[in-house]
Order: structure tokens, then sequence, then C-alpha cells
């Protein structure tokens, strides 16, 4: 069950609604009762304000410090030069007030000179988090399906660059927290649209490949449904046809009757072009939990809209 | 200088053209279209570079290898005489390598720097080295002045900023004084290292090898030490592309869809490329659902057949039925799917007139295409929507 894991990264293509799922699942996991920590990767604040409900003051932006916006859910926003301090405090037992401007000297070079230093204090941030077992469990709002494998693949590649130190120490557990199927799993986000799917069909065959994190659900996302049957489809050229008929039945003016004829055409237009890109992505998709979330644009954005996909999420991937 | 009013007169002397925006708005394609449209209008040798195609877009247009160097596609029928359309896409990794090979000041330094599994590793996975060497091709073919335009499309950014302080950065970098630090204890026989200055550093070098270990922060000592050989070359670049991106015939055209998130996005960048003096020529808004879906007396008599309650109102007031029952629910099909695309068009509207408000004065719409880009001609279409009007004629 993917609830029940204690880590899951949320990633897909930019504008299918990564931070929408992301938010829904720390939605329906605080409804369990669960400790939920949601932790947004890319410091905009979309995670925290689409889960702020309408009686909370959007003003407050969200911060490293995590913030209570529910009963058992947490949200933060991922600072690598504060997860870093965080880091060194932790195990360096620096005297953090007296040198916080040499350190973000430090900072900038650790971040910008090493590679993949800046993702680990990201990955490091929490995969610590999970592992102090602060949270029941820890759903981060992840970077774009290209990027997501860079950031993921960072313990790894540190590993094979740093012979010693303390960084290379820190590796070895972030890696097995990542690779541990019972624990983290990535959750796959997209639309059934051409480069949505692409995307999303690269990033399951480079896990299969190099990435050892387990694929634990795909999510499709913004689903259109199937307006009706094939035989009913015959039904409606007909009516569309003779629009007089469909006139009178709906006690409507031409123009507004054409209307609801063209929303009837694009939506089966849409659905035409995408089928083939969904069929093949379900080729792939293998037996991984697969959840298809309906196109809700009558939902307004922000928790009702949280919600609404927590419900869907739930229904499809059973809990 | 008079605003803008035509996407011809935004675009019609442009000599780069840079479409950015939130991801999955639809940049690469609109970059494409308007390259089409370019053509057709202006005539010449334009040229797409694009960072990460759709493997169907490139097919469309008659690519079949990926490759780094610049490939002839076909251009539209109506296009004038002698006009060319060109296409290429940003190999990273590629386009370092032949930095390198351009920069280094002798083959031992060049191959040392080749075979440092730093140079690889950096190189590969910064995303910040992906803005950076798509603006360092930017500047190249530009100078080749092989082209009449470029439309360039910006690589996919969490912050669709980032590719424009990339060369600011990258200079900054290495000039930055902590790299002098790191690469202090380990620079032998060239400058004398002033006792204070090793004192002033040690502090930071036992922090910095105790969190990376002395073999690494030897590793990168010397990577940078090569690459610092380099350093004159990138400066003089930086500046010539952060020139180029302010130049009077260098215009940006930000891509927005009417979802709220991504036209946030595009408010931003508009208020960030202003504050830079970019100029911006063009707001192109994909992915616009028909107004007509929300308007008020279609809605009505959709929400009459979806809702039971008023239904058996409208049953008992008809005489007989119209429809038959298998009419009806198909009917009534129609209607629940119209209310959704009335909500769509609803919400549209709503950002709409904020966009309109504060973007700039050329703004297109391009109402939700259903169909994919499958060939040249679909894309020659969609370029006509973005840019329908002739270049108008200048009277002197």
């Amino acid at each position: 069950m993917l609830l029940d894991r204690k880590l899951l990264i949320v990633t897909g293509k930019g504008g299918v609604g990564k931070t929408t799922v992301a938010a829904s699942l720390a939605w329906a996991a605080s409804q369990q009762g669960k400790r939920v920590l949601a932790v947004e990767l890319d410091a905009k604040g979309d995670l925290d304000s689409c889960l702020i409900g309408p009686g909370l003051s959007d003003a407050a932006r969200p911060s490293f410090q995590p913030k209570e916006r529910h009963p058992n859910l947490w949200v933060m926003a991922m600072d690598p030069e504060e997860s870093l301090k965080e880091y060194l405090r932790i195990y360096l037992k620096l005297p953090i007030v007296t040198r916080v401007g040499f350190l973000s000297g430090i900072f900038d070079f650790v971040a910008n000179a090493a590679p993949g230093v800046r993702e680990i204090v990201t990955v490091g941030k929490f995969a610590y988090e999970v592992r102090e077992e602060n949270y029941d469990i820890v759903i981060v709002d992840a970077t774009s399906t290209g990027h997501i494998i860079g950031h993921l693949d960072a313990p790894q590649a540190i590993n094979e660059l740093v012979g010693v130190g303390l960084i290379r120490g820190q590796t070895e557990w972030m890696r097995e927290i990542l690779a541990d199927p019972v624990k983290t799993a990535l959750v796959a986000v997209t639309t059934a649209e051409e480069m949505p799917v692409v995307e999303t069909i690269e990033l399951i065959d480079s896990l299969k490949n190099k990435m050892n994190v387990h694929l634990g659900a795909v999510v499709v996302n913004r689903v259109l449904d199937e307006p009706f049957t094939k035989s009913d489809l015959a039904l409606f050229e007909r009516l569309a046809a003779n629009p007089q008929r469909l006139h009178t039945a709906l006690g409507a003016n031409a123009k507004e009757s054409q209307a609801l004829v063209n929303s009837t055409r694009m939506a089966l237009a849409l659905r035409k072009t995408r089928e083939p890109h969904l069929e093949e992505l379900l080729s792939v998709v293998g037996k991984t939990p697969t959840a298809f979330v309906p196109w809700l644009p009558d939902v307004s954005a922000g928790l009702e809209l949280v919600q609404a996909v927590a419900t869907h999420l739930g229904d499809e991937l059973g809990w | 200088m008079a605003p803008k009013t035509s996407i011809s007169e935004a675009l019609g002397g442009a000599k780069i053209v840079i479409t950015c925006g939130a991801g999955g708005v639809g940049k690469t394609t609109s970059a494409a279209a308007l390259a089409t449209a370019a053509v057709r209008h202006r005539g010449g040798k334009v040229l797409v570079l694009t960072i990460d195609p759709a493997k169907r877009l490139a097919t469309a247009l008659g690519l079949s290898s990926l490759g780094n160097t610049e490939t002839r596609v076909g251009v539209p029928e109506d296009s004038p005489d002698g006009s060319e359309l060109w296409m290429a896409m940003l190999d990273t990794s590629a386009s370092w390598d032949d930095l390198v090979r351009k920069h280094a000041p002798d083959a031992d330094t060049r191959d040392r720097i080749l075979a440092n599994p730093l140079y690889r590793n950096i190189t590969q996975r910064f995303v910040q080295s992906h803005d950076y060497i798509a603006l360092e091709r930017l500047h190249d073919l530009n100078a080749s002045g092989l082209y009449d335009l470029i439309v360039i499309d910006t690589p996919p950014s969490r912050h669709a900023l980032d590719f424009l302080d990339a060369p600011a950065r990258m200079a900054e970098f290495f000039s930055s004084s902590l790299l002098r630090w790191i690469t202090l204890p380990y620079r032998v026989g060239g400058e004398r290292v002033g006792k204070l200055g090793y004192l002033a550093a040690k502090p930071f070098y036992q922090i910095a090898d105790r969190i990376l270990g002395s073999q690494f922060l030897k590793d990168i000592a010397e990577f940078f030490l090569l690459f610092q050989t380099m350093y004159a070359g990138f400066v003089d670049r930086s500046t010539a592309v952060t020139a180029l991106l302010h130049a009077k015939e260098t215009t940006f055209v930000v891509v927005t869809t009417l979802d709220p998130a991504p036209a946030n996005e595009a408010d931003f960048l508009l208020a960030e490329l202003n504050k830079r003096r970019l100029n911006v020529g063009a707001l192109i808004i994909n992915r616009v659902m028909d107004v007509n879906f929300a308007e008020a007396g279609s809605v009505a008599a959709a929400e009459r057949l979806v809702e039971p309650r008023q239904q058996t109102i409208v049953r008992a007031v008809k005489a007989e039925p119209v429809l038959t029952a298998a009419e009806h629910r198909v009917a009534t099909a129609m209607a629940v799917n119209h209310l959704r695309f009335a909500a769509a068009a609803n919400l549209h509207r709503l950002v709409r007139r904020r966009l309109r408000a504060s973007g700039p004065t050329v703004q297109v719409e391009v109402s939700e295409q259903p169909g994919d880009i499958t060939d040249l001609q679909s894309l020659v279409e969609l370029g006509a929507i973005m840019w329908p009007e002739p270049l108008a004629t200048r009277s002197t």
C-alpha cells in the first residue's frame, strides 16, 4: 500500500499537476491519522498554497521550519543552505550562531564547486526525517521528471567521486533508505498527453536501468471521461445533424445547443488524440498500481481540489 | 520607443527570439511554430534551436538524427524564394567539450580537463550548466552570421529565469575568492601566496576538508586549477552573451496557458524581464478554452438537463417528450461534459482578464488544439494562428 511507505517522492513533467497530487497524498495520509511531513523542493510555495484552507491566511510563506497546516499535516519548503547548516550543526557540532556568515561562504563554495552537494543536502534532509522517524510518512513534491534522476542519484554519484570524508560516510544510509521498496516509493504523475507520457516512459526505463528507487504508483491526472458508449456516439451524431430536436428538448436556442455540440466534439477529439498515448503508457507500466484522476475543472483550485483528488486516488489505489 | 501593436511589429525585425515560460505550456512547439511563420513572412534563413524537442516534432520536420549540428528541414510551401528553415538541438556534453577545445591554452590542459572525472560530472549533472551552454551556443550561432533569425526555447528550469543569470554566475564563480582559497594549497610554482592569505583560508579549509575529505578536495582543486586557465575566455564570453541578451534585435516571447499556476509564472517572468530591461515582444497564450462554452444560456440549458429536480419540471411542461430515452441519455451526457468545459472556459476568462492588464501590448491567443503536432503542415497552421498577418510595408 502506497501510504504505508515512509517516503513518497512525487515527480512528473511540468504542468501535469504534480504538486496537487503530492498535496492530495499528504492530505489522504493525514486523514488516516498519520503524522505527515509534506516537503516542497522548489520553494515557490505552490504546495503550501494548495494545502491552505479558506480558514488559514495565505500570507504566511512556507519555511524550512515545518508548519502544521492541518492536524497531523506539516509543510516545509526545502532550502539547501538551511539544510547544510542543520547538517553541520548535527554532525560537526559547530557553534552555528557565531559563524553564520562564514558558513554561507562555505555553502557557496560547497554547493557550487563540489558536484552533487546541493542535491545531497536536499535528499539528505528528507531521508534524515525518515531515518529519525520524526513523521509517519514524508511526502516530497520533487523536481520534474527530467531532473529527478540527477537528484536521487546524488548519493551514488558522491559515492563514486569521493573516497573518504564526512559526506561519503553519509551517503550509505541515504542510499539504503531510497532503495528500500518497503520504505520508499516514487510516484510518477502524468497526463494522457504526448510529452508527459514520453517523459514518464523514459523515467520508467531509467528506473529499471540505473536507479535503485522503486516505482510505487503511476497517476494519470486530468483524464477526460468518455462522454458516451460507441452506440450512443451514433445517436449523438444524429442529434448533432438534426439540431432542431435538441433545441426543443433543451429549451435552448440554436446557438446555445450548438455550444453543447461543440463542447462534446472537443471532448471527443481530445480523447481521440490522447487514447494512443495512454495505451503506450499502460503498455510499459506493467504491474505498477495506476490511478486515473478525472479532469476536475469545476472544482476550485486549492484545498477543495486537493480533497477531491485525494478521494479519487483512494478509490483507485485502494485506501 | 512606442509600444509594438502587432506580432509582426514585435518579431519582424528580430534577430533572436527567446521563448520562455513554465514547464508544459508548449514552449518548444511555440518556438518551432513561430519559426515557420517567420520563414513565411520574412523569408531568409531561420534556425530553431531547441533544448528538448518532442520526438514527433523532430520527425515532423524531417529530422531523423538528433545531433548538435544544424540540420536543414523543409520550408512551408508559401515561403519566399531562397528561404531556409534549420533546426538544431542542444547536446550539453558535446557543447562543453567544444568550449574546452576552443579555450584551453594548450593540448595538454585540454586533454587533462576532458579526462577529469569531475568535469564530466559537473557538465552532465549541473542543471545550471545546461542553462549556460544553451546561451553559449546561441552566441556562437549568432556570431557565425549564417542566420537571419534564431528562435530558441529555454531549458526546462524550475525557475524559468535561471538561464538569464547563468553567464554572470559562471563568470562570478570563476573569479570567486572561495575558488582561490580552495586551490590555494595546491598552487605550486605559480603565483606567490602570502602567508596571511593562507592563514585566512585555513579554518575554511579545515571545515571543507572534514565535510568533503582531502582527496576529493584535491580533485576539485585540480579541476578548477585546470579550468582557471580558461578564465579570461569565460569572462569575455559571459560579457558578450549578456550583451546579446540585451541587444535591440533580441526579443523575448513569454509562453503560458490560462491555468493559474503557469499564468502566475508568466506574470512573474514578465515582471523580471522588465526589471532587467530585456525586450519583451509578445505573450503567447496557448490552449485557450472557447469562451462560448461559458456563455450563460448554454450553461443554463445544460444545468436543466443535469439537475434532476429541474428536469422533472421541464418534463412536466412538455406535452410529449421530444427525445427518446436513449437520446435523452446522450443529451444528458453532453450536458455533463458541457458543464466541465464551461467551468474551464470560465476560469480561463478570469485568468485572461488579469493577464490582459498586466502583460505586454502584443498578446496572442491560441485556442485549445485537440490534435498533436504531427507534421510540418500542422506546425505551419499553428504558426499562422500565432502570427497571422504579413509584415507591414514600411513607408519611409
